[in-house]
């Protein structure tokens, strides 16, 4: 197997090495164009990776759905009625729908987006509050800086406890004060902090200011009976959450009395929506990187058959020599297709390091994602190897070029003297 | 060992044709040291590279040590030049990257002969045309003696059947020529059969016989009595 011809090799390596200013020029447009796709492809992972930070902790493929009011006439009621779903509907639509994961029913005090006062100490903040299931951390995950999250145990007891944001924090307590066990006030009914939170880069639906206290907890202390703001639902991963949406909202428009054709009586926002663009966004960035790179990189494959096909005629002697004393034009044209390849490789190679290099310093500099979306820009292994293994093979069709030409040298032609 | 009969060539020159050798008759036995002399343009070349089966021939026949020579691709072509041939070059030709014991190897490196033998025998000719001690020099940096005792070292390498010289000292001084001209001799006292291209009387009385071409037409062919070279040196 001519593969493992260690002759063959070493006469592949000498000829390069003892041009070694020839083989570097050779070897400038492809380490160049290495730089740019994988330069191209880190930064485009780097910010498909910041993104990927800022939507961490919430369900990509998740739906909020609410009640809002009644376009169109059905049933004998008229238009304008107002939707307020029931907890009930929660276990009605988990029954009925299998695709939903989680459901977590959630009630707010006031109407929505609306502020209560929270009082502790002589203190005042306007706060959302909402009545939530410990299942929402399922789909928004809030990241704790102190103590825990609402749980199960809080849900069966209607503890009087809460979790509170940083900025709600702020408000009500001094600089460095102690949280957790303190206890504060919404509408005269005292509430034990067990747990805080901090904003974390992340999407925020519910903002910092913002109090939780277990659901059980809010119908009894402020006697909202069996009412409910909105649903927070976690789709099954590979349903499309467009299918269970409508699922949902006919299942809600019959039991409500509402027309089939009313858009408007129950609100939704499909979260995977947003995901769908965002990493839609990143594929086409990432394809667009590829997509240029690769250009580059033929086109620094194609300098390098350029210059080996003027060193052929540079060569034309030693070949006409080489043939002279026994070369078979397939041993010509395989050591010039191995000198493609080689220096294709090796350029390659450069310009890996150099563009790793790059982006670490890149990392090292913006890799953090404080500022804009860009976190640990680095290529795969897989987008590496492809790149690799697609620019030599590039290189082996096109060292063809040259080496044709190499074949086609008559050694007679090539010896005859000036 | 080289038997040719009726041998024709023409090039073709736009719409002329150049009738280059017409009818050559010719036969070499082995150990002989035969000089092809000509005017340039006597076809002597032509011969030459026909010989060298780095030409084709229109008409004839051309058989080396029992092998007819006929219809080669170049692939055949290649392999005969390898087993049967050794070149040797006015100009040496030499591979100017590779150290001299390397381009002396190169032969036997087409023969697919291994690296360590390649090495041993390399070294074995170069010590053979004296130049042992420059094995690892760069034809930079030898004579053009030298390069051309390296050369016919690189010839006699692979060790063939007839060694072809195409004006061997066609780039030297006249002493450089005798020392080159006097291991020719050495190599043809061996037993090697060794054709030599010149245009020089003294260097073609250094043979024993010459083959006079003139117009594509063998002119001549006597026996000589040889000079020996080192009686100059």
């Amino acid at each position: 197997m001519w593969l493992f011809d260690r002759d063959l090799w070493r006469e592949v390596f000498n000829t390069l090495s003892k041009n070694m200013f020839r083989t570097f020029l050779t070897m400038l447009g492809v380490i160049f164009a290495m730089v740019i796709l994988m330069l191209l492809l880190g930064s485009a992972n780097g910010m498909s990776n910041g993104f990927d930070k800022i939507f961490a902790g919430t369900a990509s493929n998740s739906l909020f759905v609410w009640g809002q009011s009644t376009s169109e006439p059905y049933k004998g009621f008229e238009r304008g009625r107002r939707i307020n779903f029931r907890l009930e509907d929660a276990s009605i639509l988990k029954e009925q729908i299998p695709e939903i994961e989680v459901l977590a029913p959630r009630i707010e005090l006031g109407s929505h987006r609306s502020i209560v006062s929270v009082y502790r100490k002589g203190r005042t903040s306007g706060s959302s509050v909402y009545g939530d299931y410990p299942e929402i951390d399922e789909i928004t995950k809030k990241k704790l800086v102190e103590g825990r999250f609402l749980n199960q145990l809080d849900i069966e007891d209607s503890k009087k406890v809460c979790v509170i944001g940083e900025e709600t924090y702020k408000l009500l307590f001094d600089k460095g004060e102690k949280v957790i066990g303190e206890e504060i006030r919404i509408n005269g009914v005292f509430f034990q902090v067990v747990g805080m939170y901090k904003p974390n880069n992340n999407i925020n639906i519910d903002g910092e200011n913002a109090v939780f206290i277990p659901f059980s907890t809010f119908q009894k202390s402020f006697g909202s009976g069996d009412r409910m703001g909105w649903m927070a639902i976690s789709v099954e991963k590979n349903t499309p959450v467009p299918i269970v949406e409508s699922e949902i909202k006919k299942l809600l428009k019959n039991k409500y009395d509402v027309s089939p054709q009313d858009e408007r009586a129950i609100g939704s926002f499909d979260m995977s929506e947003i995901f769908n663009n965002i990493s839609a966004f990143t594929m086409v960035l990432k394809g667009f990187s590829f997509f240029i790179g690769i250009f580059t990189l033929l086109a620094g494959v194609i300098a390098i058959s350029n210059i080996l096909l003027i060193t052929v005629k540079e060569r034309t002697k030693e070949i006409g020599v080489r043939r002279a004393l026994g070369a078979t034009p397939r041993i010509v044209k395989r050591q010039i297709v191995l000198e493609a390849i080689v220096l294709t490789a090796f350029a390659g190679l450069i310009g890996f390091a150099i563009s790793v290099g790059i982006l670490m310093m890149l990392d090292a500099k913006w890799g953090s994602g404080e500022d804009f979306p860009f976190i640990n820009p680095m290529v795969g292994v897989a987008q590496f190897l492809f790149s690799f293994i697609l620019m030599v093979g590039l290189s082996v069709l096109i060292g063809l070029i040259p080496a044709n030409r190499a074949v086609k040298i008559r050694p007679i032609e090539a010896l005859r003297e000036e | 060992m080289i038997k040719i009969e009726n041998l024709h060539k023409s090039y073709k020159m736009g719409s002329n044709s150049l009738h280059v050798l017409k009818g050559i008759n010719f036969s070499v036995e082995e150990g002989e040291l035969v000089a092809i002399m000509g005017s340039s343009g006597s076809g002597k070349s032509t011969l030459l590279n026909i010989l060298g089966m780095l030409d084709g021939l229109d008409e004839g026949s051309y058989v080396l040590d029992g092998v007819p020579i006929k219809d080669l691709n170049e692939t055949k072509a290649a392999n005969y030049r390898n087993k049967f041939l050794g070149f040797i070059f006015q100009s040496f030709n030499l591979i100017n990257y590779k150290n001299a014991m390397e381009n002396v190897a190169l032969p036997l490196y087409y023969q697919k002969v291994g690296r360590k033998e390649r090495q041993e025998k390399a070294l074995k000719y170069l010590e053979q045309v004296g130049l042992k001690e420059w094995a690892t020099h760069l034809p930079s940096e030898l004579s053009g003696g030298q390069k051309q005792r390296v050369a016919i070292a690189r010839a006699m390498a692979a060790e063939p059947k007839v060694l072809l010289a195409d004006e061997p000292t066609g780039a030297l001084d006249s002493k450089t020529s005798y020392e080159v001209m006097d291991l020719i001799q050495k190599i043809n006292d061996e037993g090697n059969t060794i054709l030599v291209v010149t245009h020089e009387p003294d260097i073609a009385d250094m043979c024993k016989r010459i083959v006079h071409l003139k117009d594509g037409v063998i002119v001549e062919d006597k026996k000589v009595k040889q000079v020996r070279a080192s009686e100059h040196v």
